[in-house]
């Protein structure tokens, strides 16, 4: 931190303001001039509530995607339907039993065989041709789609949120001050709340496992130099179809979430394959940290977007990618 | 057939042999003639419905697929935004020429309309590219891909220029001289010659200086730089030179349907470009004429077919997918790869290594 500082003291200073400027709007009561200009304040603080939990729900989508990219090189792009996959299971599970837990361990499980099996079936014979893997995963995409189609149907599905998180929480956030000098605080949707806590809970999680196990040595070593960590005696094979299960499973778990907090459809599983795309090539291929700060900034981006310039919304996330793309192709947080 | 396949090979051998280093290859070969025969002829043959739905269509798909495939087979950069930038010729010709939403056409003549749409077209596949040059091997098919998927959901949203998700429609198509250009006839024509022209320019450019520097930046663009070249600017000009050729196909696509709609311009259908030319063969023009016309006879006669089996017939696409997957693993040089393998190993001790410059 202190050395970004000192060798970018320019860049520094405005992202302090800009931090200042941002906890500024969040905590004070703002002025009647600002809510002129630019809406009322319950309208910002929701938009921004909502691009942060739609971030963390980016990042468990990107976070797998990075993650079996910095390890393998392989380009997933079936790794939507991983996402939607894992949506459809944890619709049936969560009909069948009526559990939204269990619905998040059959759907972590049932995906993260699907990932095996793609590793062991398809990408262990072609390893090391990246073009070809992801015609591959173009392919396999297709096929994955088009049978959910046929299996689902092309109805909208939407995941039971279980009793005890349904209804809003009052956030210590004040929104406004009534004519009385009663203040109004935040309402916002407790399953929201909890789903992002979660996703942050997973983000350090995988984190801390990257960082402080033997495990996740392993992972780095391997995302440094493989051939190097294979001749170290390590089977690299077990490593690679490890990380591609849990990669593949927490898209899966991303699609229950995804399926609660919105809906699932034909269509999702490309929308969240950009998703990622973008999300990852913001923050950096291949970084946690990368996909984590990534998923913030294009879910922040695509919420207030939505609020403030209804007509472009798609196109400001798109924007953020090529600007970053201009100034530092390789992403914000990748260490090449 | 196998003495008359025999006897085709050892002719094109010999003239192989002894053909100076810059002469057209296909036009020694006795099939292409046929080939070029039957398609010139081809109203004689085929009614309305097979000459634009089959055949105007393959070579409309083909011209887009074909600038996909300078980009991947002499440039090593697979694109996917192709369809994009002839969706947003087709876009262009609609809104500057004449069309049933008059609010939004401004109503050029075609001639005006046209050498617009093409210029707009590839200045955007231009810059497009420029940003993607800035990535290599995967990276450019995900930023591609992004660009293409921008670019749909902006025409999806935007109502003052693209319509929003309605699109354009009645787009007006040129009559002059007294003819039709739309009619079934002249319209397989106007198709042909557009498809022609492209493919031997293409041809021309794998033979040209700057196609051969595009192959070397392909094979080893750090020795290329060391010699010299600018492996940047041959990239980029590789995507103008596949822009325009993108975009001409796109100005005859919005011919054919008469309408443009964000439909058209979707992430699906950016990968079906990407399926047609890697299943048909990237490594030389003909490839993607060969995939199109897969994909259209699929697309065409997929559904009678399935049905008569006693398939679902809705499963057109994951014969798409399962056709594609099958290809990819088996041959990464499309129907052209497998072919060509199969003609060498019948005259393995004959013709030895096919012509190739991929």
């Amino acid at each position: 931190m202190s050395r970004f500082v000192e060798r970018h003291p320019a860049w520094a200073l405005i992202s302090i303001i800009a931090i200042a400027v941002v906890l500024w709007l969040v905590f004070a009561i703002w002025p009647p001039g600002l809510e002129e200009a630019i809406g009322r304040k319950r309208v910002f603080l929701n938009a921004v509530f909502n691009g942060i939990t739609l971030g963390g729900l980016y990042f468990l989508v990107a976070s797998g995607f990075t993650l079996i990219f910095g390890l393998m090189r392989n380009v997933n792009l079936a790794h939507g339907s991983l996402y939607l996959f894992g949506g459809y299971v944890g619709y049936a599970v969560s009909t069948a039993t009526g559990s939204w837990i269990l619905s998040f361990i059959v759907a972590f499980i049932l995906t993260a065989l699907v990932g095996v099996l793609l590793q062991l079936i398809v990408f262990r014979r072609m390893e090391g041709q990246d073009l070809r893997q992801t015609m591959v995963t173009i392919g396999l995409s297709i096929v994955f789609a088009d049978l959910m189609l046929w299996a689902c149907g092309g109805d909208f599905y939407q995941i039971q949120t279980p009793n005890w998180l349904i209804g809003p929480v009052d956030l210590p956030l004040v929104t406004a001050i009534k004519s009385s000098g009663e203040p109004v605080y935040l309402r916002y949707p407790m399953v929201r709340l909890v789903i992002f806590a979660a996703s942050v809970v997973i983000g350090v999680a995988m984190w801390l496992a990257l960082n402080r196990t033997r495990i996740g040595m392993i992972v780095r070593a391997g995302v440094d130099d493989r051939d190097i960590l294979a001749a170290t005696g390590v089977r690299i094979q077990l490593v690679f179809v490890a990380v591609f299960a849990f990669g593949a499973g927490l898209a899966g778990v991303a699609g229950v979430v995804g399926g609660t907090f919105q809906s699932l459809s034909p269509g999702e599983d490309i929308r969240f394959l950009l998703a990622s795309l973008v999300v990852v090539i913001v923050g950096g291929m291949g970084s946690i940290p990368g996909a984590a700060l990534g998923a913030l900034i294009i879910g922040l981006a695509e919420q207030l977007g939505s609020v403030y310039i209804p007509t472009y919304a798609i196109v400001v996330t798109f924007l953020i990618m090529v600007l970053v793309l201009a100034i530092r192709p390789q992403g914000l947080l990748a260490r090449r | 057939m196998s003495l008359a396949h025999d006897s085709r090979i050892a002719v094109r051998h010999a003239a192989l042999a002894q053909r100076p280093a810059r002469v057209w290859p296909e036009i020694n070969h006795p099939a292409a003639w046929i080939v070029a025969a039957i398609l010139v002829i081809m109203p004689l043959i085929a009614n309305g419905f097979f000459l634009i739905e089959i055949f105007a269509s393959t070579l409309i798909l083909g011209t887009m697929a074909l600038s996909l495939m300078v980009l991947a087979g002499y440039g090593g950069m697979v694109s996917l935004m192709q369809l994009t930038i002839a969706g947003f010729s087709a876009y262009m010709v609609a809104v500057f020429g004449i069309s049933g939403n008059a609010n939004i056409s401004l109503g050029w003549p075609w001639w005006l309309a046209v050498p617009m749409a093409l210029a707009l077209a590839t200045a955007f596949g231009t810059l497009g590219g420029a940003l993607a040059v800035r990535t290599e091997g995967i990276y450019t098919i995900m930023i591609t891909l992004a660009i293409g998927a921008a670019f749909y959901y902006f025409t999806n949203q935007n109502w003052a220029i693209f319509n929003g998700h309605t699109g354009i429609n009645t787009v007006a198509t040129p009559h002059f001289w007294g003819v039709n250009w739309r009619a079934d006839i002249p319209f397989y024509y106007i198709v042909l010659a557009v498809a022609a022209l492209c493919y031997f320019a293409v041809e021309y450019l794998s033979r040209a200086p700057f196609g051969l520097a595009l192959q070397g930046v392909r094979d080893n663009p750090r020795r290329m730089a060391a010699l010299g070249f600018n492996v940047n600017a041959h990239r980029v000009a590789a995507y103008a030179f596949a822009s325009f050729i993108a975009a001409l196909a796109g100005v005859l696509q919005v011919w054919n349907y008469r309408q443009i709609s964000p439909g058209s311009v979707s992430v699906g259908a950016c990968i079906d470009v990407l399926i047609i030319a890697v299943v048909g063969g990237i490594t030389r023009p003909i490839g993607p004429f060969i995939g199109a016309l897969i994909f259209v006879l699929l697309r065409t006669f997929a559904l009678d077919f399935l049905v008569r089996i006693g398939l679902d017939g809705n499963r057109f696409r994951l014969l798409i997918g399962l056709g594609f997957l099958a290809i990819v693993f088996w041959s990464s040089d499309g129907v052209i790869g497998l072919w060509q393998r199969w003609r060498q190993s019948r005259g393995a001790d004959r013709s030895g290594g096919g012509r190739r410059h991929g």
